[in-house]
Parts: C-alpha cells; structure tokens; sequence
C-alpha cells in the first residue's frame, strides 16, 4: 500500500460510513483520488468488506459462539490449506486461523443453539479426513469486539465550559 | 446586613456566554462545537497508572513543587520536545496552566500596572489581570496578519505603565501560531520595553505542519519569560488539572511561596498520571500524541474544506484545535450568527466576542469532534447559510 492509501485505510477503519467526499477534505485530496484508491484496494482484496460490528448481548437474538481447537493431520502438497478452506465455507463458521502451538486451527464459529454448534461439531468437522482431534470452548461474554470494548465508556462527559 | 463582596470582585463581567451555554444544553439533538477540549479520553496506561497509584495507597500531599521524579520528566521533557532547557528545581506543578498564569500575574503585577493582553484570547487572562490589581490591556491581532501579533501594534499599546504582555500561541480560539520571525520581532520590542513575557504554550504539541517555537528559546528571553504548560491538550487529560510553570529562579521564588500557601501541592493522583504519560511517552516516543495530532489535523482539513465550500471565509488554524471563521459576509454579528445557527440548525458555536474586544465578526468552532457528528454539523451550517442569503 502507498502511504496515501494507508491514510485512507486508517480512516475507514475506524469508520467505514465516513463518504469519498469527507475523507477527500481530510486528507487534501480530491474524491475522483479517493474512490480510484478505494476501488483499487477493494480490487486487490487489500479491503474484504465493510460491515456493522454488533453486541450480541443487545440484539435479543439468542446466538451460540464457540471456539474449536482443531488437531488436524497435515496433507502432502496441500499442508492445512486444504482442510482449511473446507472448514471455512460453512456459513456457520466466522473465522478460521492457522496456529502455532498445541493445536492447528482455530475455527470460531456461531449458531443458534448448544446442540447446533455440538451437532456441527460432531457432524461436519469431525468426520472430516485429517481431523485428529477436537476440543469445544464456548464462548460465555465477549469483553471486546474487534478492536472496540463492548461496554462503552461514556466518551463524551465533556460539558460546555468556556475554555 | 453588608454586602460582603469586594468591588474588584464586582468588576468582573460573569461571562456573556453563559446563557447561551444553557439555551444549548436545553436544546435536544444539538451538536455542540462549543467544547474547548480534546474528544479523547485520557489513555487506559495512564488512567490504569492512576488507580494503581491509590491502591499502593499514595493519598497524601506531596512536595510542594511536586513529585521529584515528576519534575525532572517535564525537565527532560521539555528538552527532548521543544529543546527548552529548564532546571527542575524551579519547575512548579500547578493546579492546571490556570493556576499558572494567575500565580504569575499575581506575583509580578503591581496595582494599576497594565498587562497586555493579544485579543482575541482565552477568556481568563482578562480577569484575572483584575484580581492581581492590574489592569488589562488589549492589543488587538488582525486577521490580515494571521492573528499574529504585530511589533507595530504592540508598540503602540506600551505605554509607561505597562509591565507584562502575555503570549498565547499556538492560540485559543484563532487557532493561530508565531514563527521565530514573528517571535524575534516582538523580542525585540519586549527587550526595549523591559517587559515581563508570560508565555502559555499549552497547545505546543498541537501544530500542523511547522513545529512550535517557543519564546523562551530567543535570545534574551529566558530571563524575563514565565513559561506555562501543561497536560491537558498533548494528553487529553483536562480534568486531572495538571500544569506545569517555569520562571526564572526570583520569580519563581515568589509563585512558589503564593502556591505553597494558597493550594499546598497539586494532587497527588494526578501527578501519578502524569509521570505515566511522561514515561509512556519516552517509551515509543509519544506515539499517542502524535495519533491524537493527527486525527486533529484530518478534522481540521475537513473543517476548512467544508467551511470553503459553504463560502465562509476561515483563516487557516495552523494549531490548537479550532477554526474562526469570519461570519461578515452574511450580515450578522459572531453573536447573532451563533444564536441563529442553534435556533435553526441546532449546532452550537461560540461567538467570537467571547474572546475579547476583536472578534465579534467571528465565530469559534471546535474541531475536537467526532467525525460524524462533525460533518453532521458542517451539512446543517450550509443549509443555514444558504437560508440566510
């Protein structure tokens, strides 16, 4: 990325709302500039997606969240990839990471139930061939969210003082 | 029963704006420019410093400077930022930059010695010049000269009562700054007129493209020059109260003797906080001031831009964190302009005769805003204005 672009970057990560226009006066650029950038960095894959990061705990939907330690027999030529990429197409699952340590993937995945997640668990990941072994956390209060702590501090107590 | 309240007391104007403060506090969905003070919390490290501080049980006084360790992180600094070389023996950690500035004028000034006083300026110099029996002292700074102040000008304010000039750069509400150019000239009228120069810099860490020059640095200043800083705006930490003065060791000698007395010592938990912001600091080289400094400069292009656009003329602020823009071209005074922006659009401003005597075509906004409610509000001053034409 060129620094311009990780200005730009730096702001829509913070706010993905904020317009072509608005990040074009913060950064003394014009918005044909800006949207060229954005386009070529959503092109590149540099930009996944823009989306609404929610508090579980407020929607009243009842989800279920867990992580899955996964111990998984590497294949020739392929390695975790293969295995991997399949985890990672069920919509049920949110992330999948390859880790160093005592397991090999992490997949987070969510659903509506216990039974579900177990269900999918047993069904889906464990049948899969290379999958050693597997072990369920499930997830009980999310503190932080991707970068934001989900008990918002009052950011703005300020009162209107002449200073 | 008497009326116990003294007549210099009486002097004192309560603040004009202060019924326009409450009209905006009554007012549902308005966003609020007015605010003079950073949008961030102080950092987790230091607020985390903070509590870790009272519970290993530091609850009681501390020196009456303050804490030595305290002192010789602003020393070192001061240095490493703005190459000033202070001794931290004749550092003072005071209540806020407030306190500051009200020990030196109240150490310094002699009944009926005038002060100057570069208008528009923060509102509490004025008042407090009265409460040292001095007299204040307007010179007024032209938006044609960058709301610098001007040698010419300032001359012709000296008269021969005249015994302190208070600088305030990078300045609140103009958003102005002082090259070393504009600062050698002044010097040299200062050194001819023997003045005193309290100098409060307290927005130093928040420039925008030229770095901040201190007076204090100029040849022949250091002696006559009360340096005022502070944490509140280069740490987002307003309502710690944590300021700093520096003076020369007479004058020190004698605000030392006024803040042992009147205020003992600053508080202990914020002196902690402040040593963290200080090491912190040292440590990745002030990573979070510059992180604010930056976010400050987005929003004051944006600002600039979108006032630009709406055809109000703005001088560029090259510091602080507000713009002043002019409102004449519309027709109204800064006050009017003010009061018919919240009525119609519900966002607060400041009228720039807030300030002083020279900036009532004027009008204060702050940038240190998020940046939603920011463009919110730039969208509703160019309807307003397209309404008014």
């Amino acid at each position: 990325m060129t620094a311009f672009e990780k200005e730009i970057v730096n702001v829509l990560t913070q706010d993905a709302r904020i317009a072509p226009k608005q990040i074009a006066a913060m950064l003394s650029s014009d918005e044909q500039t800006v949207k060229a950038a954005i386009d070529k960095l959503e092109k590149e894959g540099i930009i996944v997606k823009y989306t609404a990061i929610l508090n579980d705990e407020k929607t009243e939907d009842y989800v279920v969240d867990a992580l899955i330690e996964v111990k998984v027999t590497p294949k020739k030529k392929e390695g975790f990839d293969g295995i991997a990429k399949q985890i990672a197409s069920f919509p049920e699952v949110q992330s999948v990471y390859l880790m160093s340590g005592a397991y090999d993937l992490a997949v987070f995945i969510q659903d509506k139930t216990l039974q579900q997640v177990s269900r999918f668990v047993s069904e889906r990941i464990s049948t899969f061939d290379g999958v050693l072994s597997t072990a369920t956390h499930f997830i009980l209060k999310k503190y932080k969210i991707e970068g934001v702590v989900t008990e918002k501090e009052d950011t703005d107590n300020r009162i209107l003082v002449l200073a | 029963m008497r009326d116990f309240v003294n007549e210099k007391t009486k002097l004192i104007k309560p603040s004009g704006i202060r019924k326009f403060f409450d009209i905006v506090r009554e007012t549902e969905g308005a966003i609020s420019l007015g605010v003079g003070e950073p949008d961030f919390v102080t950092s987790w490290k230091v607020r985390q410093a903070a509590i870790r501080s009272l519970q290993r049980g530091y609850t009681q006084y501390t020196g009456n400077r303050g804490i030595p360790t305290l002192l010789e992180l602003i020393a070192r600094y001061l240095q490493e930022r703005f190459d000033l070389s202070f001794d931290p023996k004749h550092i003072l950690v005071t209540v806020g930059g407030s306190e500051a500035i009200d020990l030196a004028l109240r150490a310094c000034v002699e009944r009926g010695e005038e002060v100057l006083i570069p208008d528009p300026a923060y509102v509490s110099y004025a008042p407090l010049v009265t409460m040292a029996d001095g007299v204040p002292v307007a010179v007024e700074c032209r938006e044609e000269d960058n709301f610098v102040l001007q040698s010419s000008l300032l001359e012709k304010a000296i008269t021969p009562k005249t015994k302190a000039i208070i600088l305030t750069y990078p300045n609140n509400p103009t958003g102005a700054i002082m090259t070393k150019d504009e600062l050698e000239k002044i010097a040299k009228v200062i050194e001819k007129h023997d003045l005193l120069v309290i100098t409060d810099e307290i927005y130093a860490e928040l420039t925008y493209g030229k770095k901040h020059t201190s007076i204090v640095n100029l040849p022949g200043m250091k002696d006559r020059t009360i340096f005022i800083s502070g944490f509140s705006k280069a740490f987002a930490m307003t309502g710690w109260r944590m300021g700093y003065v520096c003076a020369p060791p007479s004058i020190d000698d004698a605000m030392f003797k006024i803040h042992q007395y009147a205020i003992m010592c600053a508080p202990i938990t914020s002196q902690h906080a402040a040593i963290e912001a200080l090491q912190d600091g040292f440590s990745d080289g002030f990573a979070t001031v510059e992180e604010m400094r930056e976010s400050y400069d987005m929003r004051r292009k944006f600002v600039l831009h979108s006032l630009h656009e709406m055809g109000l003329h703005c001088f560029q602020p090259q510091g602080a964190f507000y713009a002043f823009p002019s409102v004449k071209n519309t027709g109204l005074s800064g006050e009017r302009f003010a009061e018919q922006l919240l009525k119609t659009q519900k966002v607060a401003v400041v009228p720039g005769n807030a300030f002083g005597l020279f900036g009532e075509n004027n009008v204060r906004l702050s940038y240190a805003t998020g940046m939603n409610a920011l463009a919110q509000a730039m969208e509703r001053m160019s309807a307003f204005l397209s309404k008014t034409e």
